[in-house]
């Protein structure tokens, strides 16, 4: 291996790093806020990838079938609660957003879809498809279950997990797809060359973290996430709805997934099931984070990225289990820091 | 959840009969789903007992199955050793591997545990792929059929007795371990502290329930490789492992007969699903892993503790009826008691704190203090809220290291000790936060108190060889439990008590491990005036006894009229010490407690 090869592969490895850093800060989110190990938040990062590609070759994604049939199934939900409760007037409301909005947005796909619009747009499109995808899956999976272990809550995500991947072949097909980059420049910088779409993800990554920064630090709903996030019953004994922190940071999930596999589609041909092993490892880097703390997360995620990328280079076959057993060491040392013998709740 | 295992040999032979004999009639077809049903089973008890009761998750069941099933496969081909030598060393390199996996994963805490299991899951599961003498992915053929006696068990008819029969010893086995000493201690695990204050070794049993989960998944997957006569790594990948958490969650994760339960539904219902769904909606697409998906999310969200539960409850009032008395668990009879530890000499220093200190960041919770505990006194440890005396408890029974200072039990220091270490030396007890295992009854928590009193192991227990000892062990908990005031509630959940009784329970627990040195953190907290007074004539008892108490309490009442002396304490530090009658005219004190006046 020469300098210019491991600086590349460096390169590679801080890219895919930057994904796995903004999947784990999802994944510390929700786990934090919900306490649910969110298996499925691959699945978005591949239906992003994949709901982009489906547009750009002019067809309508079947993403948009999954959202009209989760928003119908949630408005039957909320008017049969609405009605429980003798909340009658409600239900305009519920109509509008979980009908009418949906169905304008099928609309407007329907529309557009066959007329290729230009790419900031379809990347618009996409989001608006893939993201409202988080709140109705909680609404529809976890939000009856929001008090239930966190084994039980763990299997329900598999079991999503499972659910989405299959519909994930039903709309996208068992092919792969690759979407064109978001420009072809390439950055000469000495010797070293940076692809255009490399310093693409990586900047959208930092300035989505720094969103959220702001989000977390700056407003009310980001502060009610943060006080959920930190003690439970005291967030709602002050007025914090367990729902609505549920729904929102679900909502942010798949607001991550869904960008990250818009930035990461130009550089890795996405498959149905890609999302699984990327929510992994981003998995990986939360926990070596240990499920509560954004930086080290993020610092995980880099180190996730950079052993995969050397590792594929070394002994590419063997490349994920490298990455998967060489987390144990990095497990022990942050266990044993501590002497403790813990409690379940 | 005690109900839930009433002795009904009786029945559950007859049940049993009737599942063996229904192999000679029932179609093929079902003969063998009902092998695959009895092969999960045996996987999915162990992670009853791991992941149920134990709540240590495993993804990687899966990976202990193929272990059975290569070690096996790969010498009866390569080497033509007989299959009944191959179980023996297949079970050999399973417990080998899972000492190493469990030694490395399972002082992993909390979440980190089951990604660590994830990732061996997955390197062994490639190892079974990538292996050119395991025959790569193709995986390797013509296995030999079993003999037994010079009779060869082919067919899948014949099989299915051989696999209920091992399903059925080790769903007893199961049964009876949870219900014995080593059981308590499992089902305390969740419950860290608390079953390390009992003298559970924590650490210890982690490993044990480990391995026995990955024992009986390598036993699975012996008869699995005998069964279908080749083998190749697909069954043992991760996807396996996930499943056999379904089963468990499924079926109940904490119950015996949950991972029947699970083991048959998921397996019938993808049976099912593969049959059905092509004919509805056609081959395109993969549709039974979405309804399978939407099922096992429905099914939880009806019933979060699974289905095992759910069955009990509707079988409940039908066994009541055919077995009379069947649900209700007597108290042991009259035993031989067992026998206890000499007391400290009356008077002499049987527990020196010297100079303890403890910070929390910047916050010094306990301060260069320093206090003895005399053979047959009280000594009430009172203060402020916050002023550091439950911290002092956690020192004194490793619960927390010491940062500096020194802690002596009877001369010897005990500060580097862990906690099952000085629960053994006989220091027991009680939380402030009250700690039980709250599907247990009283009766079993006080018993867990008395862990280190018996001896008995998971091999005894599973063979019910330890009646003897476990009858002692509850009549010694049941003798506590009178004594607490609890007798009338031996049988109810702990989890049923109101607070008060919870407390007291805890305090019997504590006795059962017959202590030299009984800690109590505020037991009079919640009581009624009558229980406060026959709780302090219960300590009078155990003091006249020789026992030594360490008090912490805010009823000044209370702990006046009980305490031989008092440790006063404010911002970690010893404010003032001295008889009860000293205390209460001392002005540091009272300016501590009522405020300064100006």
């Amino acid at each position: 291996m020469n300098l210019q090869i491991a600086l590349l592969l460096g390169q590679d490895g801080l890219t895919n790093g930057a994904i796995y850093a903004l999947l784990a800060l999802a994944l510390v989110l929700v786990f934090t806020v919900t306490r649910v190990i969110f298996i499925p938040q691959g699945e978005f990062v591949a239906y992003g990838a994949l709901t982009l590609a489906s547009l750009q070759v002019g067809a309508v994604p079947g993403t948009l079938w999954l959202l009209l049939g989760a928003s119908i199934l949630v408005c039957i939900a909320e008017i049969a609660t609405a009605i429980r409760k003798r909340a009658l007037r409600a239900i305009p409301r519920l109509l509008a957003l979980y009908l009418a909005a949906p169905a304008l947005l099928g609309l407007a796909t329907w529309w557009l879809a066959p007329l290729k619009p230009p790419m900031p747009l379809q990347v618009l499109l996409t989001l608006a498809l893939v993201v409202p995808l988080g709140p109705l899956l909680y609404r529809l999976a976890y939000q009856r279950l929001a008090s239930a272990s966190v084994l039980v809550l763990l299997i329900v995500s598999v079991a999503v997990h499972l659910v989405l991947s299959g519909l994930g072949l039903l709309f996208f097909g068992a092919e792969g797809s690759r979407t064109p980059a978001f420009s072809d420049q390439v950055l000469d910088i000495g010797t070293l060359r940076f692809s255009a779409q490399s310093l693409w993800v990586i900047g959208a990554s930092g300035c989505l973290v720094a969103a959220l920064g702001w989000f977390f630090g700056r407003t009310l709903y980001g502060k009610a996430l943060r006080a959920t996030a930190i003690n439970r019953v005291g967030a709602r004994l002050v007025g914090i709805s367990t729902t609505l922190a549920g729904k929102l940071s679900f909502t942010l999930a798949a607001l991550i997934g869904a960008s990250s596999g818009v930035l990461i589609a130009p550089i890795t041909t996405v498959y149905y099931d890609s999302g699984f092993l990327i929510g992994l490892k981003g998995f990986v880097a939360a926990i070596i984070g240990g499920l509560a703390s954004y930086p080290i997360a993020a610092g995980g995620a880099l180190l996730v990225g950079l052993l995969e990328a050397y590792s594929s280079f070394w002994a590419s076959a063997f490349k994920e289990v490298i990455v998967f057993t060489l987390i144990i060491p990095v497990l022990l040392w942050r266990s044993l820091g501590k002497r403790q013998i813990e409690e379940e709740e | 959840m005690k109900g839930g295992w009433p002795s009904r040999p009786a029945w559950g032979a007859g049940l049993f009969a009737l599942i063996l004999v229904a192999g000679n009639w029932l179609p093929p077809f079902y003969v063998t789903l009902l092998d695959y049903i009895g092969l999960y089973t045996l996987v999915t008890l162990g992670l009853v007992l791991l992941t149920g009761v134990a709540g240590l998750t495993s993804f990687g069941q899966a990976a202990f199955v193929g272990l059975g099933a290569y070690t096996s496969a790969y010498l009866t081909t390569a080497y033509s050793v007989s299959p009944w030598i191959t179980l023996v060393i297949g079970l050999g390199v399973t417990a080998i591997i899972a000492l190493i996996l469990g030694f490395l994963t399972l002082r992993l805490s909390g979440h980190y545990l089951p990604l660590g299991t994830i990732a061996w899951g997955m390197s062994l599961y490639f190892l079974f792929g990538n292996l050119d003498f395991l025959g790569g992915h193709t995986g390797i053929t013509d296995i030999p059929a079993l003999d037994f006696f010079g009779y060869e068990i082919r067919d899948n008819r014949e099989f299915y007795w051989l696999i209920w029969v091992v399903a059925a010893a080790a769903l007893v086995a199961t049964r009876n371990i949870l219900d014995s000493r080593p059981g308590r201690a499992i089902r305390a695990l969740r419950a860290g502290v608390m079953a390390e204050a009992c003298g559970v070794d924590v650490a210890r049993y982690r490993i044990v329930v480990f391995l026995y989960a990955a024992l009986l998944a390598s036993l699975s997957g012996w008869l699995y490789a005998h069964l279908q006569r080749f083998v190749n790594p697909t069954p043992f990948s991760l996807g396996a492992g996930i499943e056999y958490l379904f089963m468990a969650v499924i079926g109940g994760a904490s119950q015996v007969w949950g991972a029947v339960i699970g083991a048959a539904v998921i397996t019938v219902l993808k049976q099912w699903l593969q049959d059905i769904l092509p004919k509805l909606l056609g081959q395109s697409g993969n549709f039974e892993i979405i309804v399978f998906g939407v099922l096992i999310i429905l099914m939880l969200q009806r019933a979060r503790d699974g289905l095992w539960p759910v069955v009990e409850r509707g079988l409940r009032p039908i066994i009541a009826r055919v077995v009379p008395g069947a649900t209700a668990k007597t108290v042991a009879g009259p035993a031989q008691a067992l026998a206890r530890r000499e007391r400290p000499t009356a008077g002499a220093a049987v527990l020196e704190v010297r100079a303890a200190s403890k910070n929390f960041g910047g916050l010094a919770a306990v301060n260069g203090l320093s206090f003895t505990v005399n053979g047959g006194e009280i000594l009430g440890l009172i203060g402020p809220n916050g002023a550091g005396k439950s911290t002092m408890f956690d020192l004194i029974s490793g619960v927390q290291p010491l940062d500096s200072g020194e802690i002596l039990y009877r001369g010897r220091n005990i500060g580097a000790f862990s906690s099952h270490e000085i629960a053994k030396l006989g220091l027991a007890r009680t939380f402030q936060h009250v700690k039980l295992i709250s599907t247990m009854s009283a009766l079993e928590n006080a018993a867990l108190g008395a862990h280190l009193r018996g001896s008995g192991g998971m091999a005894r227990a599973a063979l019910r060889l330890d009646r003897a000892e476990e009858a002692q062990l509850l009549a010694e908990a049941g003798q506590q439990l009178a004594r607490a005031g609890l007798g009338a509630h031996a049988t109810d959940a702990a989890g049923s008590l109101a607070l008060g009784s919870q407390r007291l329970l805890e305090i019997a627990r504590a006795l059962a491990g017959d202590p030299a040195v009984l800690m109590l953190d505020e037991p009079a907290a919640g009581l009624r005036h009558m229980e406060k007074q026959a709780l302090a004539d219960l300590l009078r008892a155990l003091r006249a006894d020789g026992m030594s108490l360490l008090l912490v309490e805010h009823d000044m009442d209370f702990v006046m009229g009980l305490a031989d002396r008092l440790v006063v304490m404010e911002f970690g530090e010893r404010l003032a010490e001295g008889k009860p009658a000293e205390i209460r005219r001392n002005p540091a004190v009272l300016d501590a407690y009522l405020g300064g006046i100006e």
